[in-house]
C-alpha cells in the first residue's frame, strides 16, 4: 500500500541528495584528528558541513559544534547552569535559576526537573489559549539571579511559532544567557542568530531530511561553555568522541538543501495546510484546532475530535495509509496526555482526541485529499461506539 | 502487515469490533454498567440483556471510548460472556481478557482493565434492581493508608500504570509516606497486584 507520511515533526524521510552525499562519503573512514592524509580527507568534510550549517542561521563556522541529537545539544546547554564551584572554569554563580516554559520538549523538562533535585530553582512559564509563552509571566519570573533561558522557537505538537525575540530581550536585559531549541524551526523558517542575538541555539539533522542522530548547537563567540561529555579535544573542546563523519556531512547537505527549497515550500505547504484545515472544519463537526494558523507554522496541523481518541484514530488512519501522530494519553506509554495541550487548557474531552499532522517537502495536495477523503468516515465510526459521544448526528 | 503493534485478534477485534451499541438499533436491555472516566482517556458501558430464569447473559452490546486495545478487549468481553452466568462473569479477570487477546504490551494492560469492571457494575445493577440484594458484591476500595486516604484500587492503578517497587509506589501515590503504619499492609497489595496483573512474584520486605 502507498504510505502517506504526514508526521514530518517526528522525523523525515533522508532527502535524495542527502542520501547521495553520505553515499559518496562512505568510503571515507579516516579518523578526522589524524595528522595523515586521511584524517584530512575526513576533517575537510567536517569542516565543510560545519560551514554550511553555519551560513544556513548566518553564524560563523567556529560557532558551530556537532552533536549527536538536538537533545544532547539541550542537554549541553541545561547543565551549564548548574556548573559553579570555584575550580570551575565556568565561574557561575553558586546560586542561579533556570527558566524555561511549561511546552518545551522533554529533553528540557526533565533535565530541569534534575537539575532541581540538585538545588537550581527552575521556573516554568505557562502558554496561552493558542499555544503561546506568556511574555509578562516571563518578564516576572526572570531576575537578577537567573543565569538561563530557555524558550522553544517552534513547538514541535501545535507547531506554535514563540516570540523567542521578545523573550531573548527580557533575559539579556537582566543580564541572564538565552537558549532557543530551534529543532522544529530551523529549516523551515528563516533564522538569523546575528540579529536575533541569541546565545544557543540547537538544531537536529532528521527533522530537515538529514540522518538521525547527529545535531548542532551553535554557541555565540565568547558565551560561557563547558563540555556535557568529556575527555576529547574534538569539537575545539566542546565535546569529546569521534566526530560522526557520514552524519555530519549529511547534515551539511541536508542545510545547503533546506536553503534553496525552503520559500517556496514554505508557501506551498501553507496552501496545503489551509485546504486540509477548511476540509476538517466543513466535513467534520465538533472539532477543536490546536493549531492556530496566525501563529503556527505552516507545515503543522493539530486538531482535537470530540468523542474519539486518538490512538485509535491514528491506528484507523494508518490501517488506510496515512501516518500522523497523537497527544493522547495512550499511545505516549505513559498513560499521560500531551503536555502541551494540557498547558493550552484544552477541554478535557478534547485532550485525549488530538491529532498532529505535520507536512513536508514530499506532501501533496492529492494527499491532502486522501486524508479528507477518508478522516470524516475514520471518525465516525469511531464517534459511533463512543460513550461520550451521542452516536451519529 | 507484519509490524502491527498488537496481536492480530487484537487486530481482528479493533477494525472489526463486535456488540457495539447503536443508538439506531433500539438494542433492549435488563442492566447497564459504567466504568472509567474521560479525563482518564477510557470510559465504557456495557448493556447486558439477562435470562431471569437461568441468570444467564443472552446478549449484549456495549460502547467505549478508548484506544485500540481498550476496544478490542471489550469486543472480545462481549463475545466471551453470552451464554455464561453473571456469577461466572463476575470473575471474569483482565488475565483471562488478555490471554483471549493472545496478550497486550505491559503499558496497555491498564486499558483491558474496564471491560470487567464494566461488567461487574453493570451486574450488581441487575441484582439491585431485581430484589437480590444479597446477591450484590461488594467492589468498594478499602483504604490502605489512612493518612492520605489511599485505596487498594489506586495502588492497583499504580501498578497497572508502571509501579514495580515500593518506591515507584510512593512516587506515584504517596502511600505511607505520612505516619507510616501501613507501609506492610501497602507493600502486600503491591506484591497482590504485580502477581495479578503481570504474573511478577516478589518476597515482601519491610
Amino acid at each position: 500500500m502507498q504510505r502517506i507520511y504526514l508526521d514530518h515533526n517526528a522525523t523525515t524521510p533522508i532527502h535524495p541528495e542527502v542520501k547521495k552525499a553520505i553515499i559518496d562519503s562512505i568510503d571515507i573512514f579516516g579518523n578526522p584528528s589524524s595528522l595523515h592524509e586521511d584524517g584530512r580527507i575526513a576533517r575537510i568534510l567536517i569542516e565543510t558541513a560545519r560551514e554550511k550549517v553555519a551560513e544556513l542561521i548566518n553564524a560563523d563556522p567556529e560557532e558551530i559544534m556537532f552533536v549527536g541529537s538536538g537533545s544532547e545539544a539541550n542537554n549541553t546547554v541545561l547543565s551549564l547552569v548548574s556548573c559553579s564551584g570555584a575550580r570551575c572554569s565556568l565561574h557561575a554563580p553558586a546560586e542561579s535559576d533556570l527558566v524555561i516554559s511549561t511546552i518545551e520538549h522533554p529533553c528540557i523538562l526533565e533535565t530541569s526537573k534534575c537539575l532541581e533535585n540538585r538545588g537550581t530553582r527552575v521556573k516554568r512559564i505557562g502558554v496561552d489559549k493558542r499555544g503561546i509563552v506568556r511574555m509578562d509571566d516571563l518578564e516576572q519570573a526572570v531576575t537578577e539571579s537567573t543565569s538561563l533561558v530557555s524558550i522553544m522557537m517552534v513547538n514541535n505538537e501545535t507547531g506554535s511559532i514563540q516570540d523567542v525575540e521578545r523573550a531573548l530581550e527580557i533575559a539579556h536585559k537582566s543580564g541572564a544567557m538565552f537558549h532557543t531549541d530551534a529543532v522544529q524551526a530551523v529549516g523551515k523558517l528563516p533564522v538569523d542568530v546575528k540579529k536575533l542575538d541569541v546565545d544557543f541555539l540547537t538544531i537536529s539533522a532528521h527533522k530537515i531530511y538529514g540522518p538521525k542522530g547527529v545535531g548542532a548547537l551553535y554557541v555565540k563567540k565568547g558565551t560561557p561553555f563547558c563540555p556535557l561529555i568529556r575527555g576529547g579535544h574534538q569539537e575545539m573542546g566542546r565535546r569529546a568522541g569521534t566526530e560522526n563523519t557520514l552524519g555530519i556531512v549529511g547534515l551539511g547537505r541536508a542545510v545547503e538543501l533546506r536553503a534553496i527549497e525552503m520559500e517556496a515550500e514554505s508557501e506551498r505547504l501553507g496552501v496545503l495546510n489551509r485546504i486540509l484545515r477548511e476540509g476538517i472544519d466543513s466535513r467534520i463537526e465538533n472539532i477543536h484546532f490546536n493549531s492556530d494558523p496566525a501563529c503556527c507554522l505552516h507545515s503543522t496541523l493539530n486538531v482535537s475530535f470530540e468523542g474519539v481518541e486518538g490512538e485509535a484514530l491514528l491506528l484507523y488512519l494508518d490501517y488506510e495509509g496515512v501516518e500522523v501522530s497523537t497527544g493522547s494519553a495512550c499511545a505516549s506509554g505513559s498513560l499521560d496526555p500531551s503536555h502541551v495541550l494540557l498547558e493550552m487548557h484544552l477541554p478535557v474531552e478534547f485532550t485525549h482526541g488530538s491529532l498532529r499532522i505535520s507536512m513536508g517537502r514530499s506532501t501533496t495536495r492529492e494527499e491532502i485529499d486522501y486524508v479528507l477523503d477518508i478522516l470524516p468516515g475514520i471518525v465516525n465510526k469511531l464517534r459511533r461506539m463512543s460513550t461520550v459521544y451521542g452516536g451519529e448526528r | 502487515m507484519s509490524s502491527w503493534l498488537y496481536t492480530d485478534k487484537v487486530k481482528d477485534h479493533f477494525m472489526n469490533p463486535r456488540n457495539i451499541m447503536f443508538d439506531d438499533e433500539d438494542f433492549e436491555y435488563d442492566a447497564e454498567g459504567k466504568t472509567g472516566n474521560i479525563k482518564c482517556g477510557d470510559e465504557m458501558i456495557f448493556y447486558l440483556k439477562i435470562n431471569p430464569d437461568s441468570l444467564t447473559i443472552t446478549d449484549c452490546r456495549w460502547k467505549t471510548f478508548g484506544c485500540a486495545s481498550a476496544i478490542a478487549s471489550t469486543s472480545v468481553l462481549s463475545e466471551m460472556i453470552k451464554g455464561m452466568t453473571l456469577e461466572d462473569v463476575f470473575n471474569i479477570s483482565n488475565v483471562d481478557i488478555m490471554n483471549e487477546l493472545g496478550g497486550l504490551p505491559d503499558n496497555k494492560v491498564h486499558c483491558s482493565v474496564l471491560g470487567d469492571k464494566a461488567l461487574q457494575e453493570a451486574i450488581n445493577n441487575y441484582y439491585r434492581g431485581h430484589g437480590m440484594e444479597d446477591k450484590v458484591h461488594n467492589t468498594e476500595s478499602r483504604i490502605v493508608c489512612e493518612c492520605l486516604n489511599i485505596s487498594e484500587e489506586e495502588i492497583e492503578h499504580a501498578v497497572l500504570e508502571g509501579a514495580r517497587n515500593y518506591y515507584q509506589l510512593q512516587e506515584m501515590t504517596k502511600v505511607g509516606t505520612s505516619c507510616g503504619k501501613c507501609s506492610d499492609d501497602a507493600r502486600e497489595r503491591l506484591s497482590f497486584y504485580l502477581d495479578k496483573h503481570f504474573g511478577i512474584k516478589v518476597s515482601i520486605q519491610s
